[in-house]
């Protein structure tokens, strides 16, 4: 029977992450929180509005109010990265060899791991930014589709159209495809190799939590009663497939997504604050946690693939243990 | 979930550069009326704002993937209220400036057509600041100045110690012709009491029409003054009918939108519903904003209208008082409205 170690805290988590095996919950105040021999805070951003897991270095990167991008670490050492001076940094990203990406108003820096800043400005705003996973390129959402950009290389950047605001962006684990979320309840998705496009819509919510299962067979969303699942099996990717639908309530809607690391399953978390596991070969389903004061917001599975540390709208986080 | 969360009233400041807005908006933050704001900008202008919590954002208008082209909203707005509400101790009411130049119509349908903001806000006026010097020679040169004072629930002519009496008679002539249904208060240096531009509730169905005594019934009060000599609209009609209506092609040059205001008896509900859906639908892009309150057929209570564009909203508000004419009110204020073909489709939905 799984077991949840509460945290409770005040105001919105943005992002509930594991760094060192520590769980780390970022608040929407700046305050970086996290259950190391009981609670401890360090404050990063005044004004914490976009975070981004970076996996590659055990960090995790924040952007906010106050123009400024942080990187925090286990233990509590929080370093500024960059300034973009008054307006928000509103999307966050990290990339190969350390290097990190952030977006504020129209324009999209590069921060490369020797501290050398490269911008790239868009005619309308950057609202969402992805690495690929392959070679030194990221791409942007923006309003009527997605600019990739090759950031260590001069040379033109490659649009890929689609009309509507584009607000969020994923890469797939392979590199072969890019997804979008969109303003309008839909995802949408180009296959890079001929530019195919793929559209995804039916979501009765819009769509803001993406998670790759492991490979990429499968991307998991939020934005329904269900987790809505598509296949990426084959090398058309969704394309005139069904999704999956997990997880299905009649009362809620699924917030947040988060995939486990080796198995085919995902964690679903609900806006009344229940978390459970769905298997998708079955769709079986486990009760992770009962609903709880707020929507999930963010959730991540640790290394070992025992817990998973989940954040919530309304600050009541904390740890799911689903051995015990 | 918690459903109490009460949402976030936002007040709208529309006009050019050099209208007031600046100064009206620190008036707002500085005032003692212990309340907080949270203060979005489109750009820091000269004269600085003080306040602790003020975001700048880039105007950002998105076209809704839908096929409606008056379906848009204003993206930068989404993500700042979604970033702001994620912290909602700060403050008690959010106030929105934007640049002289902008259209006022995305920012208001934001507040109606994205569910994150619509969850957490409730928009409660578009306030409209006016140079009562300098509007004629703005309404010339631009349709934005007279899109802000159309789409506007109160409008503050300021500025008017820089005119004669005869100039500002005629300015507040050409507001009342484009929007008769606006509140219009006469200012110098943006001197307007706070409780007129703040917690209007213009939108709320239950109140929209209350506080607004000139609204619908304008033309009884304005008739004579906002009517020049070539005017050229009925004033009275030979129908037979004693319905009243009223269509301003103004007489004051470059001015293009035009409000038509309609008055019958009690309306047949199978008949006026599809018909105010057909028309929002059809004349959607054409219509600014559009307020009506409706006598139902074997209905006890008031019912009230109101829209943006193709996105209408009704309810009904309260009961008939005793002695209440039943009768139907409903203004419409846009470009190229066909009067008559309005006033006698609605007509048509009244009650045998």
């Amino acid at each position: 029977m799984p077991t949840v170690a509460p945290l409770d805290l005040e105001g919105h988590c943005v992002a509930a992450v594991f760094l060192n095996d520590v769980p780390h919950f970022a608040l929407a105040d700046g305050a970086i929180h996290r259950l190391d021999n009981g609670q401890k805070t360090v404050q990063a951003n005044d004004g914490l509005l976009a975070a981004f897991h970076d996996a590659a270095n055990d960090r995790l990167i924040t952007g906010g109010e106050d123009g400024k991008v942080f990187a925090v670490k286990a233990g509590g050492e929080v370093s500024e990265l960059a300034s973009a001076g008054k307006k928000w940094v509103t999307s966050v990203a990290a990339g190969p060899q350390g290097a990190i990406a952030y977006a504020s108003g129209k324009t999209a820096f590069v921060r490369f791991a020797d501290g050398k800043i490269k911008e790239f400005t868009h005619p309308r705003s950057v609202e969402g930014l992805a690495f690929s996973p392959k070679g030194m390129r990221f791409g942007v959402a923006r309003y009527n589709g997605a600019t990739l950009h090759f950031p260590a290389a001069e040379g033109k950047p490659v649009e890929l159209e689609w009309a509507g605001a584009h607000t969020g962006i994923t890469f797939s684990p392979d590199g072969a495809f890019l997804i979008t979320t969109m303003q309008e309840n839909a995802l949408h998705g180009w296959k890079l190799a001929d530019g195919k496009h793929m559209r995804m819509s039916g979501y009765p919510g819009k769509v803001k939590s993406l998670s790759w299962s492991v490979k990429g067979k499968w991307l998991a969303s939020s934005g329904a009663p269900a987790a809505i699942v598509w296949p990426f099996t084959s090398k058309d990717g969704p394309m005139g497939k069904a999704p999956l639908e997990l997880g299905t309530r009649g009362n809620t809607m699924v917030t947040c997504v988060a995939c486990h690391p080796s198995q085919d399953v995902t964690a679903i978390g609900y806006e009344d604050g229940m978390v459970i596991a769905a298997r998708f070969a079955d769709a079986k389903e486990v009760l992770l946690r009962r609903p709880g004061k707020g929507a999930i917001t963010s959730m991540m599975w640790d290394k070992e693939e025992r817990r998973i540390v989940f954040g919530s709208s309304a600050g009541d986080c904390g740890v799911i243990d689903i051995t015990a | 979930m918690s459903d109490a969360q009460t949402q976030i009233p936002v007040t709208v400041l529309t006009g050019y550069l050099g209208a007031g807005k600046t100064t009206l908006l620190n008036r707002i933050l500085s005032e003692n009326h212990g309340k907080r704001y949270a203060v979005i900008v489109n750009e820091f202008g000269e004269i600085g704002i003080d306040n602790d919590l003020i975001v700048e954002s880039d105007e950002e208008i998105y076209e809704m993937n839908n096929g409606c082209v008056c379906c848009t909203v204003r993206g930068d707005l989404i993500r700042v209220v979604e970033g702001l509400m994620r912290r909602p101790g700060r403050f008690d009411a959010i106030v929105v400036e934007t640049t002289g130049l902008a259209d006022p119509v995305p920012v208001a349908q934001t507040f109606f057509m994205d569910d994150d903001v619509r969850t957490k806000t409730k928009l409660d006026a578009v306030v409209a600041l006016v140079d009562a010097k300098h509007l004629p020679l703005r309404l010339k040169d631009s349709k934005e100045a007279e899109d802000q004072i159309a789409f506007a629930d109160v409008v503050v002519l300021n500025k008017t110690d820089l005119v004669t009496p005869e100039e500002l008679e005629k300015v507040e002539a050409t507001i009342r012709a484009i929007n008769p249904a606006a509140k219009i208060h006469r200012t110098q240096r943006s001197g307007v009491a706070l409780n007129e531009v703040l917690d209007r509730g213009a939108f709320d169905l239950s109140r929209a029409l209350e506080n607004d005594p000139h609204f619908l019934d304008a033309h009884d009060h304005d008739h004579d003054h906002e009517c020049g000599p070539d005017c050229d609209h009925d004033h009275h009609h030979h129908d037979g009918h004693d319905h009243h209506h009223h269509h301003h092609a103004s007489d004051i040059h470059d001015v293009t939108v035009k409000s038509v205001s309609l008055r019958g008896g009690e309306m047949d509900p199978k008949k006026f519903f599809p018909w105010i859906e057909k028309v929002t639908q059809m004349e959607g892009p054409n219509i600014l904003r559009l307020k009506g309150i409706i006598a139902l057929k074997g209905d006890e209570d008031r019912y009230v209208l109101q829209g943006v564009h193709m996105i209408l909203e009704g309810d009904h508000q309260r009961p008939w008082k005793d002695g209440e004419k039943h009768e139907s009110r409903l203004v419409f204020i846009g470009r190229d409205l066909d009067a008559d073909r309005l006033r006698k489709s609605f007509e048509a939905c009244q009650a045998a």
